[in-house]
């Protein structure tokens, strides 16, 4: 029983922290969407920039009141759970979020269905032939992948399986993911290609690791099954830092996929969030840093607890 | 099914007799049809018949928070082709840019040109009801309105709306403030389109153009259907789906990959690669966009017009169109709108002269001269071709340096910032480029080309009733602009799209923004 409070305590701190950073980060976001040059007037009279037509386009959207002013009202909104409006659109900022959510989402979770279990087996599969040729084979491959950027890992592919074998449509342009999945394989297969090669990495390490510890070697010598000691006894220990960097991709799948919804033309929260600072359009991008912020702080409390969970000795260091 | 498609079939076949007969006397009749046209119906000939039926996927850059239905709203080339579907303008722009009746069947001035009578066409809404003078006058109020912001108010600027009036349901009455000869051009301008009276929602779209509203999902896809009831005869095609790629070469995947059957907008690189392979036919529209660089005549170097002139003689053309457009265009002659109606044709065209441009300078005192030249990827080819020059100039003597600034902020900063800068402009009559940028009270006046006896000209050219005597005065105004403008045009680049070999009935000539650029209701899929 104290041992569920205490946790709860820690919770309590965890989010009350959480609380505090993305209000940390809606601000900064604020002050740098400010020190932009241009406002979303000036975006909006594009290359007509009659003088007079943006100082309408500016009075209309209230971009002619003080910086603070607007940052309280925006403020006061949100603690009653309004994000705002769209300066370029006039619609509310949430629908913004809504629809690129759905998309960004499934592709996320695509991703994370493929990722999860590769990099697992990956990892575990090198550890057990450390030093062998498979795992030197496989670390080389790895070290590889990672360095190449999405962008041209996407056209490669896209060039590839889309155009040259037709095998997979080469975007996903008009498609909806639900009823046509096929589109997703291409950009899922460039978004797991980072993150699988750091977390398989994570966890051969962690593996080796934990498969030299003592009470591994106890273990075996209880006559515990070798794939028994490997799963259950020593699998959870290497999971513990694969977690966290799991946590830091779920991030990057959120808001650092960009370069992928554009290849693949997937109209997702990176779109909008991209398209939203193009026409300096700061309640979008304000909504979206909320959304952020939120969502890497739930994250990263996900992954502590995980990795408490297998791992409670590391307790003290986080 | 079948005895449908027959009839269909019949259908398009008379059509295409039309369309091969009215070419025949284009080309009989000789000359008096400008060329651009004539060569249109006959591409559009040979193509064969016109088949009714299909959707036709067309992939455009967009802007997703931008992305809007409202027709008077339009900022984007996606925004214009979606209203050119669903809406119709009183005129829009011939392929030489001058204005072609549409909704307005004929327009006829009085004696001072300041009051024009405009009739309107028999057409409809999509709802049935008729397209009425009192929704012309609507719709032009409503974007000059003063608490708005939409683009074409400063178009309209010139009517005097409130004088206006409906003389009759199919008749209206603009009382301009003062002559205007090329009046026509304001109802053709970008985002003049006419909405039913008192509209002010725009979810489910009501227009008099060739399709009706399906369906929209902003930032992603538009779908709308064949309007039976057209004025100008029903699009051939079923149902249109614009979608938007930003990314192009994801509009190219999604071409090649057959996802989409038309794509706005690919690079001179990607049409090179792919031109002439049978996968996708390139069509190049000339005259789309003009590439230049300003030259700030009000201050120091420009103020000295040999300076201006050295410049003129700096750039050696065809290596700025081939290093920044990739060869995808044609040689400027510092005059804006080659090709377009009254462009002065007969003027010679400049050729680099490094040995004459050091002579000006030193007549000029400009010796060593150094100039910062602000850039920013704000169109295509805009770095590069600064690069370039920064090369050219270097021979005649002249320090560039080349400063590279924010894109989503371009404009306004070099508008009165700085003295020389990267410089393009989309198509547009003549008489509006000069009105909105050359006059002493223009709003966008990047050259700060402010001459007293250049507004007469301009003000005499407007309350000219003949055509030829107008076409002097402009004349007139170009010389003077060729001889010591602050407008370096070194080219034009071409605009271009590519569709399916399926697709057919792509205008081959029309500059973007025109007319018949992104009329799908004139494409068929074979």
């Amino acid at each position: 029983m104290a041992r569920v409070t205490r946790q709860l305590n820690w919770i309590g701190r965890r989010l009350l922290l959480g609380l505090g950073q993305t209000a940390a980060v809606v601000l900064f976001i604020f002050v740098l969407t400010e020190a932009l040059p241009g406002d979303a007037a000036v975006a909006l009279a594009g290359d007509q920039p009659d003088p007079e037509r943006i100082a309408r386009i500016r009075a209309a959207l209230d971009l002619d009141r003080p910086a603070a002013e607007r940052f309280l009202d925006w403020a006061a909104g949100l603690v009653r759970g309004d994000l705002g409006t769209s300066l370029v659109s006039g619609r509310p900022v949430a629908d913004y979020l809504t629809g690129g959510f759905g998309p960004t989402v499934t592709l996320a979770c695509a991703t994370l269905l493929v990722l999860l279990p590769l990099s697992v087996g990956l990892g575990v599969l090198c550890a057990r032939r450390e030093g062998g040729p498979l795992d030197r084979t496989l670390s080389a491959l790895t070290l590889a992948v990672h360095s190449v950027p999405e962008f041209a890992l996407g056209v490669l592919l896209a060039t590839l399986f889309g155009l040259w074998l037709g095998w997979l449509p080469p975007t996903a342009v008009g498609a909806d993911p639900v009823t046509e999945p096929a589109v997703l394989v291409l950009p899922v297969l460039v978004l797991v290609s980072r993150p699988v090669c750091t977390i398989s990495r994570l966890v051969r390490a962690g593996m080796i690791d934990a498969m030299a510890s003592p009470y591994v070697a106890q273990a075996q010598r209880y006559g515990v099954s070798g794939a028994r000691v490997r799963w259950t006894h020593a699998l959870p220990n290497a999971l513990a830092p694969a977690a966290q960097q799991l946590a830091r991709t779920c991030d990057w799948l959120l808001s650092g996929v960009i370069v992928v919804e554009a290849l693949f033309v997937i109209p997702g929260l990176g779109t909008v969030l991209i398209d939203a600072v193009a026409a300096r359009d700061v309640p979008v991008v304000q909504g979206m840093a909320v959304v952020f912020g939120v969502v890497t702080v739930l994250a990263n409390l996900g992954a502590d607890l995980v990795a408490r969970r297998f791992a409670p000795r590391a307790e003290a260091v986080a | 099914m079948n005895q449908r498609r027959s009839g269909l079939a019949r259908r398009g076949f008379l059509l295409a007799t039309a369309t091969a007969t009215a070419a025949a006397l284009a080309l009989t009749a000789g000359c008096s049809a400008d060329t651009g046209k004539t060569a249109d119906s006959k591409n559009a000939a040979e193509a064969g018949t016109p088949k009714r039926g299909g959707t036709l996927r067309a992939a455009f850059a967009g802007g997703g928070a931008n992305e809007t239905l409202d027709p008077h709203a339009a900022n984007l080339f996606v925004d214009a082709a979606r209203a050119k579907a669903l809406y119709d303008k009183l005129a829009d722009f011939g392929t030489d840019l001058a204005p072609v009746p549409r909704l307005a069947e004929r327009w006829e001035p009085n004696e001072t040109l300041d009051t024009w009578k405009i009739t309107l066409r028999k057409a409809a809404f999509h709802d049935g009801r008729p397209v009425t003078a009192e929704d012309v006058l609507y719709s032009y109020r409503r974007i000059a309105d003063p608490k708005g912001t939409f683009r074409a108010k400063a178009s309209l600027e010139p009517i005097d709306l409130a004088a206006s009036r409906a003389l009759d349901a199919n008749t209206v009455e603009f009382k301009l403030k003062r002559p205007y000869a090329e009046f026509p051009n304001v109802l053709a301008a970008f985002g003049a389109y006419i909405v039913p009276k008192d509209t002010s929602s725009f979810d489910r779209p009501v227009g008099s153009g060739p399709f009706t509203f399906g369906s929209f999902t902003p930032g992603k896809s538009l779908i709308v259907k064949r309007n039976d009831a057209y004025w100008e005869g029903a699009p051939h095609l079923d149902q249109v789906e614009f979608v938007v790629a930003t990314e192009e070469s994801a509009r190219t995947s999604a071409l090649l990959g057959g996802q989409v059957q038309y794509a706005h907008e690919l690079t001179p690189a990607t049409a090179r690669t792919h031109e002439g392979k049978g996968k996708i036919e390139v069509v190049r529209l000339p005259g789309s966009s003009m590439q230049g660089f300003v030259m700030k005549t009000d201050r120091p170097p420009f103020n000295d017009k040999r300076v201006r002139q050295a410049f003129f003689l700096i750039a050696d053309r065809k290596e700025l169109v081939d290093g920044a457009l990739s060869g995808a265009g044609e040689v400027g002659n510092d005059l804006f709108g080659k090709g377009y109606q009254y462009y002065a044709s007969g003027l010679p065209q400049r050729t680099q002269d490094l040995d004459r441009a050091r002579a000006l300078l030193k007549e000029a005192g400009a010796e060593n001269l150094k100039v910062t030249l602000d850039t920013a990827p704000a169109a295509t080819g805009f770095v590069e071709a600064a690069g370039i020059f920064k090369e050219q100039a270097a021979k005649a003597g002249v320090t560039v340096e080349v400063k590279v600034g924010n894109k989503d902020t371009y404009w306004k900063d070099i508008l009165n910032n700085g003295t020389f800068a990267s410089y393009r402009s989309g198509s547009m009559p003549i008489e509006s480029h000069i009105s909105q940028r050359l006059l002493t009270g223009s709003t966008t006046n990047a050259t700060k080309w402010q001459q007293k006896d250049f507004d007469d000209l301009y003000q005499q050219a407007q309350s000219t009733r003949d055509e030829k005597e107008r076409a002097a005065l402009y004349e007139r105004m170009q010389r003077r602009l060729y001889d010591e403008g602050g407008f370096l045009i070194w080219g034009f680049a071409d605009w271009i799209v590519a569709t399916a070999p399926a697709v057919h009935g792509v205008s081959k000539q029309a500059p973007a923004n025109t007319l018949d650029w992104a009329r799908f209701d004139r494409l068929w899929l074979a």
